[in-house]
């Protein structure tokens, strides 16, 4: 623990150590959005015939939506047409060696803490790197292809394997679903793709750093892993972008299917700029992430901490198809100063014997506002399903929120569902007890509430576990006080 | 060592503590009773640097240092120890790291090389064995589900670990049973040395008969009214407090 103590206490004096901006040429077009600039960014992405179409059609869509108001969350309009819906680094070309991408590029990279140069990299984990909106280089790519799992961005999953894109392009999440995933099918530039093909155990971390650079750009990027029978993956995701002091659009889409006895872990340390002290800036991140245990025995895990974002708005959640299927969601959001938080979960039981956990752990300080809402729904056909939840808020100051929204939907009799919740506010005698031992006022803070996210850091990859705790002391630094 | 001059303490403008003066020198144990309301914890408590109080007035040093003047951390590093009364209860945090990170956080304040993992194992094991406590108790989250005697015996080894300069007891024996008792007695005697005080704050006489004390002082609406070597608790054993009252109210009129 001293040493993670040390780090704890190295973060905790740093503010947003992500706020950097890299001078790296990009292309952009121009801002707004309109059909023509949805086959833009089609044809600049020399994508087949269908998937225009299918762009064109989630974006004719959208257009017939409107932008959801449910959610616990308050933000002025977001002017559509004011947003660069493609930014690449230059020069787009092919690129085949590290030697060739941009040692800007790189360098940005590097300080982030994400050397792409593979010699430097950690034993067992492979990298997707997302900048703006393009995939700039995956690591590891021929040792997973030996074993026949394809990791790679999007653009080239669609150009190397369009009969698997096809396949499960919105299958899970439709591109008609919401408001966001219908702006996200129109105009997604890049992302992540990931093939594990049948009984193959993923040896490594899969990871994707997504990183916005550029000013008054959208992130739209999809992530789309198919997991074939008796297979597993451990998915990490990480996000963070420059200090600006207007809002940005994030809108991604995340669909994850799982077949026969094959199981999923999707990780994500989300950290996009928050904004400043006052609530200026930061990220809006409207995210749709949805799984689906499309097997027999199949499972999905998600597993979030969530401490960046002016206003987070997402639930990642599982369709629990296949019978004796497994759909977990731990989750810590963090919010302080005017950061604002709407996510949890859906678990929909539809298979004989599914069973679900919500573990779910709020943590709100300054002026923010954090929400919990999840829906636990037992269909009819769904027989001894069984849910747990459990909803724990812990309130920093006095000027803060938390909310829970716990919504049920039971239409069969033989299920099960357990939900606890608690409210709680870190304890003046906790903090006294702690330094009266002779810890810092932060260290007692990080220790409180590394303590309280305990259930949901043992769910994340040990590297992951440990950013997660770092993050979670700058997040909250100067909360109490 | 620690020294006291016309304290004044105020809660909510009530005033608890009306001008205490109080000299401990190294290696002395003292015993501060009182009847209930007296202000004995709000003393301990002052003395640890809880904020909830107001000092109103007086004087505080250790060691030479203005005590008033730092904060509830660097009292800690400088060597005061408060046992607590209700040690609060923190989830998720397993006491082997809560004890690692204090021993040090410590240490690191007064410049000492911080230890690595397994000298610290040895750190606790060593303790644990001092105090005949169960190894089990490191694995399980700090005093949470802990009994009351469990809890002041973690405690006690918290205080074996840190070596304090001076042990601040508030009312650690409340609640016990008198093998709990004990083992909170022989802490304190192993840990007793020329240059390490104590200040033990009991309203009964009981755990004095473990813990010997070389003063004992009667704290009565928050003022030292009498002091005495250790058959002054005993005398407060036998008569109760109400002799000590009429006395100080008499010498107040």
């Amino acid at each position: 623990m001293s040493d993670s103590m040390q780090t704890l206490e190295a973060h905790t004096r740093s503010d947003y150590k992500y706020g950097f901006t890299s001078d790296i040429e990009t292309e952009t077009i121009p801002k707004g959005l309109s059909e023509d600039v949805v086959r833009l960014i089609s044809q600049k992405k020399n994508e087949p015939e269908w998937l225009t179409e299918w762009r064109l059609k989630a974006y004719r869509h959208w257009l017939t939506m409107t932008e959801p108001v449910w959610p616990n969350v308050h933000y002025p309009a977001i002017d559509y047409q004011d947003i660069i819906y493609y930014a690449a680094p230059k020069p787009k070309k092919e690129l085949s060696s590290l030697d060739e991408v941009d040692p800007e590029l790189l360098r940005t990279f590097e300080k982030l803490g994400i050397p792409l140069d593979e010699q430097k990299l950690l034993a067992g984990v492979a990298v997707d790197a997302v900048i703006d909106s393009v995939s700039v280089k995956t690591t590891y790519k021929e040792k997973l292809a030996e074993l026949g799992i394809i990791f790679c961005s999007f653009s080239e999953a669609v150009k190397e394997h369009p009969e698997l894109v096809r396949q499960y392009l919105g299958s899970v999440v439709p591109a008609t679903d919401n408001y966001f995933a219908a702006l996200n099918s129109a105009v997604f530039s890049d992302g992540s793709f990931v093939y594990i093909p049948k009984g193959v155990r993923c040896p490594m971390e899969l990871s994707t750093y997504f990183r916005i650079n550029e000013r008054n750009t959208g992130q739209f990027e999809r992530t789309l892993i198919v997991a074939e029978e008796g297979s597993y993956v451990s998915y990490l995701e990480g996000c963070t972008a420059p200090m600006r002091d207007e809002n940005q659009l994030h809108a991604a889409v995340v669909e994850l299917v799982s077949m026969d006895r094959a199981s999923i872990k999707y990780s994500t340390v989300q950290n996009w700029y928050p904004g400043d002290k006052n609530g200026v800036g930061g990220i809006y991140n409207f995210v749709t992430k949805r799984g689906l245990c499309a097997g027999y025995q199949s499972k999905i895990s998600w597993t979030q901490v969530e401490t960046g974002s002016s206003i987070t708005w997402k639930y990642p959640s599982c369709i629990l198809k296949g019978d004796e299927s497994v759909g977990e969601f731990y989750s810590v959001a963090v919010t302080n100063n005017y950061q604002q938080a709407d996510t949890g979960t859906k678990m929909i039981h539809l298979g004989k014997n599914t069973k679900s956990t919500i573990i779910s752990k709020g943590i709100s300080a300054g002026f923010s506002n954090n929400s919990y809402r999840g829906l636990v729904k037992i269909g009819k056909k769904a027989t001894n399903a069984h849910n747990f939840s459990q909803c724990d808020s812990l309130l920093m100051g006095d000027k803060c929120g938390a909310h829970t929204f716990p919504y049920l939907e039971v239409e069969n009799s033989t299920a099960k569902v357990e939900h606890e919740a608690t409210t709680s506010k870190i304890g003046e005698d906790q903090l006294f007890y702690l330094q009266q031992r002779g810890l810092s006022e932060e260290d007692a803070i990080n220790m409180i509430v590394n303590g309280y996210c305990k259930e949901v850091f043992n769910e994340l990859p040990m590297e992951f576990a440990v950013e997660a705790q770092k993050l979670l002391a700058i997040s909250l630094e100067g909360s109490v006080g | 060592m620690l020294h006291i001059n016309n304290l004044k303490v105020s809660v909510n403008e009530k005033t608890i503590l009306n001008g205490i003066d109080l000299h401990v020198n190294p290696g002395e144990v003292h015993a501060i009773m009182g009847p209930n309301g007296s202000g004995k914890s709000t003393l301990a408590n002052v003395l640890a640097g809880r904020e909830d109080y107001e000092i109103e007035g007086g004087s505080i040093f250790f060691d030479g240092k203005d005590l008033l003047e730092m904060e509830v951390d660097e009292r800690a590093h400088a060597g005061i120890f408060l046992a607590f009364q209700y040690p609060v209860e923190i989830p998720g945090v397993s006491n082997a790291t809560f004890l690692k990170s204090i021993v040090n956080a410590v240490r690191k304040a007064n410049d000492q090389p911080e230890l690595n993992a397994p000298q610290l194992l040895k750190l606790l094991r060593e303790k644990i064995d001092l105090l005949g406590m169960d190894q089990k108790l490191l694995q399980r989250s700090l005093n949470e589900g802990f009994s009351g005697g469990e809890k002041k015996r973690n405690e006690m080894l918290q205080m074996a670990l840190l070596e304090p300069r001076l042990g601040i007891l508030d009312e650690t024996d409340s609640g016990l049973d008198i093998d709990a008792l004990r083992i909170v007695a022989d802490a304190v005697n192993q840990l007793r040395s020329p240059e390490r005080s104590f200040i033990v704050v009991t309203h009964y006489q009981r755990l004095l008969n473990y813990i010997v004390p070389d003063v004992v002082h009667v704290l009565y609406n928050g003022r030292i009214v009498k002091s005495g070597d250790k058959s002054l608790a005993l005398l407060l054993e036998e008569k109760g407090y109400d002799w000590v009252k009429e006395e100080a109210n008499a010498i107040a009129q």
